[in-house]
């Protein structure tokens, strides 16, 4: 087989009772990337992973993971991969390093003492090796997992909403975790966010998924260039006069905006035209659409966080 | 056979069991409330088959079982717990068969049973109950079995329920009938007729029985009869076992 892709299906479906969780899904994603699926509560995220993760059986498609069918070659599948759950998953009575032998032990990895001495380092929690994971903050114990889904040096690393209910400072330090170990494992990352700033700056390419749909899939560069709007941002001695003589502009707050196809291109010329009708540019900046932006331009809603509050609490306890 | 993944499964179980110290401890205190107050309180003989014995010989191998009982249903039931807890996952996606997960869970299980029947036993020794050398080292292989049988029975349940709510109605409903109906603190002739037929139903009324015999030299039915009824039952529940499992999960 030439050019395998890392994850590949075909109209992967997944129904419950009275549900589609998964529609049709059409996936690829290379080796060594980072891939997003960004999605707001209940667009099937954990459904796809599960299914990819030989959890779920799929209600009809197919699905390969590093070239192996999900169903047929369940053991395959599993030995490639690592996965970091979206709910804890480690046995808290135990202590970090126990997890991890035991890990290691139902994976058969060889030379376990020092794989394990190599994830905890590289997640740096070396020092608190040796504490029951209960005593772990929420940071700590994500961490501690997504070092355990290294252990024994899959091909595919999947992290199911590795941030979730931790702080933002906690946030920003997994997340160079995960840039980090991107390059030092070698390996292809699959992680679910409904996180807007995870995907955008952490992911090579994003597709957005609603409903069990993927709606767009693009690098995010390119995803937020499908949306016209870019707009230049400026501040003028005269809001109303420069409103007049500017085409798609509006003020707000104070200021002028103008909504334009390519900001880089234009703002020469919108500079240009203001000096000419003697209005004075006091300030400039460029505002980019955001990933919000293109959610909220493909399915006509917003990717809320506050929805999220009923996971923190769920999370508390235990993280 | 995947070997090193049934050692791992065995090994949490043992390693979760042991930290749990307050447990084990508290574990103890029904069986030292029933020697107190029935075993060395109550001076009243029992007739076990044309013999007499002290009532706190009869109740001794008894509350080893109901030790047995206790620990192994709560090991196998823990399940729920390793679902709820998320660790289950981590078991059902490692490269693993369900059934080895089985295996380690109700091996493991059986081994913190047996730990706790040996406490049992040293606290009967304690209130004066005897033990030969040779009853110690044959009942050891009795009580694991009857701890294997025991452990995969709540597996079945816990895979068969979908919530932990419902583990206390288990202990209510099904564990402590299954101890008071096994024999274990009196004779079944006593009970009425539709009470009997379901302590005859009981696998632990067997379990208590061929421990008795071990112990007293002396039982209702004939060993060979308890005995062969425990391994069946300890062969059936772990096909079921497995196959719920595998199943379910
Ligand atoms: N076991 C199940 N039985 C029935 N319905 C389910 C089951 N698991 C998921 N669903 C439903 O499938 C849909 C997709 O759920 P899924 O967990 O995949 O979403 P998600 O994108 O991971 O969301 P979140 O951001 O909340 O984690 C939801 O409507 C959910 O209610
Ligand atoms: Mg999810």
């Amino acid at each position: 087989m030439i050019d395998v892709y890392a994850i590949e299906t075909e109209n992967l479906r997944k129904e419950f009772k009275n549900i589609v969780a998964v529609d049709d899904l059409n996936l690829k994603v290379n080796k060594g990337e980072i891939f997003g699926l960004l999605g707001p509560n209940g667009a099937g995220k954990t459904t796809t992973i599960s299914m990819l993760c030989t959890i779920l059986k799929p209600t009809s498609g197919k699905a390969f993971v590093n070239g192996y069918d999900v169903v047929k070659e369940q053991d395959k599948v599993r030995k490639s991969i690592g996965i970091v759950f979206q709910d804890p998953s480690l046995d808290d009575r135990l202590t970090a390093r126990e997890n991890l032998e035991m890990h290691a032990s139902l994976y058969g990895v060889k030379e376990k003492k020092q794989r394990i001495k190599e994830v905890l380092e590289l997640v740096e929690l070396t020092e608190k090796a040796d504490m029951l994971v209960k005593t772990f903050s929420g940071g700590m114990k994500r961490r501690l997992e997504i070092a355990r889904g290294l252990v024994h040096h899959p091909e595919v690393l999947f992290l199911d909403e590795p941030t979730l209910g931790l702080d933002p400072q906690t946030r920003a330090h997994i997340w160079d975790y995960i840039r980090d170990l991107a390059k030092k494992e070698n390996i292809t990352i699959i992680l679910t966010t409904h996180y807007m700033e995870e995907a955008d700056s952490l992911c090579d390419r994003i597709a957005i998924i609603d409903h069990g749909k993927i709606i767009a899939c693009d690098t995010s560069e390119k995803l937020k260039k499908t949306l016209k709007g870019e707009s230049i941002i400026l501040k003028v001695s005269d809001n109303k006069k420069a409103e007049k003589y500017l085409d798609n502009a509006k003020v707000f707050d104070g200021k002028i905006a103008v909504y334009v196809k390519n900001a880089e291109k234009e703002i020469t010329k919108i500079l240009f035209k203001l000096k000419r009708h003697k209005i004075d540019v006091y300030e400039v900046s460029i505002r980019k659409p955001s990933l919000n932006d293109v959610f909220l331009a493909l399915t006509g809603r917003e990717i809320r966080d506050e929805e999220n509050n009923k996971k923190l609490i769920r999370r508390g306890p235990w993280s | 056979m995947e070997l090193e993944a049934i050692y791992t499964i065995w090994l949490r179980e043992i390693k979760r069991y042991l930290r749990a110290k307050e447990r084990i401890i508290s574990s103890l205190a029904m069986p030292i409330f029933w020697f107190l107050i029935f075993g060395s309180g109550m001076n009243i003989a029992m007739r076990l088959a044309n013999t007499e014995v002290k009532y706190s010989d009869y109740i001794a191998p008894g509350i080893i079982a109901m030790a047995l009982l206790f620990t192994s249903v709560s090991s196998g039931v823990s399940v729920i717990w390793d679902r709820e807890f998320g660790f289950l996952k981590e078991m059902l996606v490692a490269p693993i068969s369900r059934t080895s997960i089985v295996i380690g869970k109700s091996l493991g299980g059986a081994t913190t049973a047996l730990l706790q029947g040996l406490m049992i036993i040293g606290l009967s020794a304690l209130f004066g109950v005897k033990f030969s050398l040779f009853s110690l080292v044959s009942l050891l292989p009795l009580m694991l079995l009857i701890s294997i049988g025991f452990v995969n029975l709540g597996l079945i349940i816990a895979s068969l329920m979908e919530t932990i709510e419902g583990f206390q109605l288990i202990m209510n409903f099904v564990v402590m009938p299954l101890f008071f109906l096994s024999g274990a603190l009196f004779p079944i002739d006593n009970l009425p007729y539709f009470l009997k037929i379901i302590s005859l139903i009981d696998p632990l009324t067997y379990g208590v029985d061929a421990m008795r015999y071990i112990v007293l030299g002396a039982s209702h039915l004939p060993f060979s009869i308890s005995l062969s009824i425990i391994t069946i039952f300890v062969f059936i529940t772990s096909i079921i076992g497995a196959w719920v499992f595998n199943k379910k999960q």
